[in-house]
Formats: structure tokens, C-alpha cells, sequence
């Protein structure tokens, strides 16, 4: 039997090499941009009528517009409007990303714990730099909350910071470990209704209740990565 | 002790942690049922942060997994 990790290998379509640095397009590469691809056709050409009264594809369009613009006003408020196309970027790549990964024979490209860490390590970069360029050094009030007795300080502050450089390693993770489990159960699964022959109905049917599942993981990663990545956004411009 | 059992019985324990976790997540869906059976329209807006706790505790599970993922297989 066929180890169910195989399905996460790199391999490179187009070599490329640049000083000794391997550049080459993989299928991870070929991914990314059948994910953009996807999500520019999806909203160019669902908003190509333009209707007052939506038709289906524009409806659909409009709501994850409506539900990340809904998200990013109720967790950051109205100085957050400035962020909302970056946080759309992120949600839509991710869930593209996600759920494309579902469709047999693809390649997940958030299952590979680099690509998490690099958009969990935008993120964090991104939030820091903007809480100092708004508060400049009253930054580093972050990490004292407001109210606690100062013979805590010594005890708490470590504490703090060390929680808030702990936040990119959850933030990939999370989505990285969600994606790479999912993926692999399914393949073990798979495995056993192909290796049980004519007895391969009964894996098939925990298979599909299973496949259901990691499409609502798929889902719900991708919600959860864009509604932390406001509330640290709200704790950068509000601190605290 | 040869280091092969000594994978195992590490990944064995690093995987006790995750009774925790079981714990929390009936925790959080518990307290979104009462919420909801106490006051019906408080649904739509509990419900996202009922699925924010969820995934939150979900990932405690795979960190506990990947532990004893790297204890095994490292």
C-alpha cells in the first residue's frame, strides 16, 4: 500500500535555477496560480452583469465581499476599512487554497507548513508594524494590561510576550496541521476501502461522511486565520 | 530500553492531552446550546464565535498530535 504522505510531495514541473537556488515551478507553484485564477474568474466574471437585483454567481460574490467587509467592521471597526482588501486577499487564497485541495488527484498548497508559516509570518509583521507606526513606544504598553498590581509586572510581562510571539506558530499551525491531518485520514481511509476488495463499501461509507467533514475544516480554517488576523489587527490600532 | 519503545511509549503519553481537549470542546458547543436554548435570537450572532472557540481548541489537539507525531517519526 501506497504511503498516504506521497500525495504531499513537491515535484518540480519547470526547472529553474537561479545562483545555485533552486526556483523551479513545482506542482505547489501550479496550484497557487489555478488558485488565483480561480478566485479573479470567480469574482471578475460574477460581477461582469452588474445587476441591481443580483443573478446567482453575482449573489455569490456579493456575500463573501458582504461577510469578510461584515467581519472586518465588527472586529476592527472603522479605522479597519483601510485593511480590508488585505484581509479579503488572505481569506479568499486560503479557502481557494483549501477547498481546491479537496477535488481528487490536486495538491493542497496549505498543507505544507512554509507556505502557512509565510502568510502567518506576514501577518504578525504586518500587525506589529502598524501597532509601532501608530503608537510609536507606547507599543510596549501592550504587554502590561490595564489594572494589574505592579508586584504581578515582573511575572506577567514575560508571560505576554511570550504569548504574542507564539502567535505566528499557532496562526500556520493551526491551518497547516488541520490541512495536512485532514488530508492524510482521507488518504488512509481511501486506502482500506482499495485494499478490502469487495468488503470496500463499508470504508466508503465512513469516506464520504468524512470527505463532508474536511470540506467544513476546509471552510472554517479559512474563517478562523481571517477572524484572528482581524482581532490582531484590533489589538494593534486599539491596543487592548 | 531500545529507543523504538521508548518512541512509543513517548507518543503513547503525548497523546493523553488530548482529553482535554475533548473536554473543551464540550465545553464550548454546551455553553452555545444553553446560549441558544435561552435565548433563540442570540443564534446568528453567537455562532461565530462558537465556531472561533472550536477551531481554537481543535488546534490545541493537533499541537498535542504533532508532538507526538515528531516523538514518533522524528
Amino acid at each position: 500500500m501506497a504511503s498516504p504522505l506521497k500525495q504531499f510531495e513537491i515535484k518540480s514541473i519547470v526547472p529553474i535555477e537561479v545562483g545555485g537556488i533552486d526556483v523551479s515551478f513545482t506542482n505547489s507553484s501550479l496550484f497557487m496560480v489555478i488558485v488565483i485564477t480561480a478566485i479573479t474568474l470567480f469574482l471578475v466574471l460574477g460581477m461582469r452583469k452588474g445587476a441591481l437585483v443580483p443573478g446567482r454567481w453575482q449573489s455569490m460574490a456579493e456575500l463573501s465581499y458582504e461577510f469578510i467587509a461584515g467581519l472586518v467592521r465588527d472586529n476592527i471597526g472603522q479605522e479597519g476599512r483601510a485593511y480590508f482588501p488585505f484581509v479579503f486577499s488572505l481569506f479568499m487564497f486560503i479557502l481557494f487554497c483549501n477547498t481546491i485541495g479537496l477535488v481528487p488527484y490536486s495538491f493542497t498548497v496549505t498543507s505544507h507548513i512554509i507556505v502557512t508559516f509565510a502568510l502567518a509570518v506576514l501577518v504578525f509583521l504586518g500587525v506589529t508594524v502598524v501597532a509601532i507606526v501608530k503608537h510609536k513606544m507606547k507599543f510596549f504598553s501592550y504587554f502590561l494590561p490595564k489594572g494589574t498590581p505592579l508586584y504581578m509586572a515582573p511575572l506577567l510581562i514575560p508571560i505576554e510576550i511570550l504569548s504574542y510571539l507564539a502567535r505566528p506558530v499557532t496562526l500556520s499551525l493551526r491551518l497547516f496541521a488541520n490541512m495536512m491531518a485532514g488530508h492524510t485520514m482521507l488518504k488512509v481511509f481511501a486506502g482500506f476501502v482499495v485494499a478490502l476488495g469487495y468488503f470496500g463499501f463499508a470504508p466508503m461509507v465512513v469516506l464520504i461522511p468524512l470527505y463532508l467533514l474536511e470540506l467544513i475544516v476546509a471552510l472554517l480554517q479559512a474563517f478562523v486565520f481571517t477572524i484572528l488576523t482581524c482581532l490582531y489587527l484590533h489589538d494593534a490600532i486599539h491596543l487592548h | 530500553m531500545s529507543v523504538e519503545a521508548a518512541k512509543l511509549i513517548g507518543a503513547g503519553l503525548a497523546v493523553i492531552g488530548l482529553a482535554g481537549v475533548g473536554v473543551g470542546i464540550g465545553n464550548v458547543f454546551s455553553a452555545f446550546i444553553t446560549a441558544v436554548a435561552r435565548n433563540p435570537a442570540a443564534q446568528a450572532t453567537v455562532f461565530p464565535f462558537t465556531m472561533l472557540g472550536f477551531a481554537l481548541v481543535e488546534a490545541i489537539a493537533l499541537f498535542a498530535l504533532l508532538i507526538a507525531f515528531l516523538i514518533l517519526f522524528g
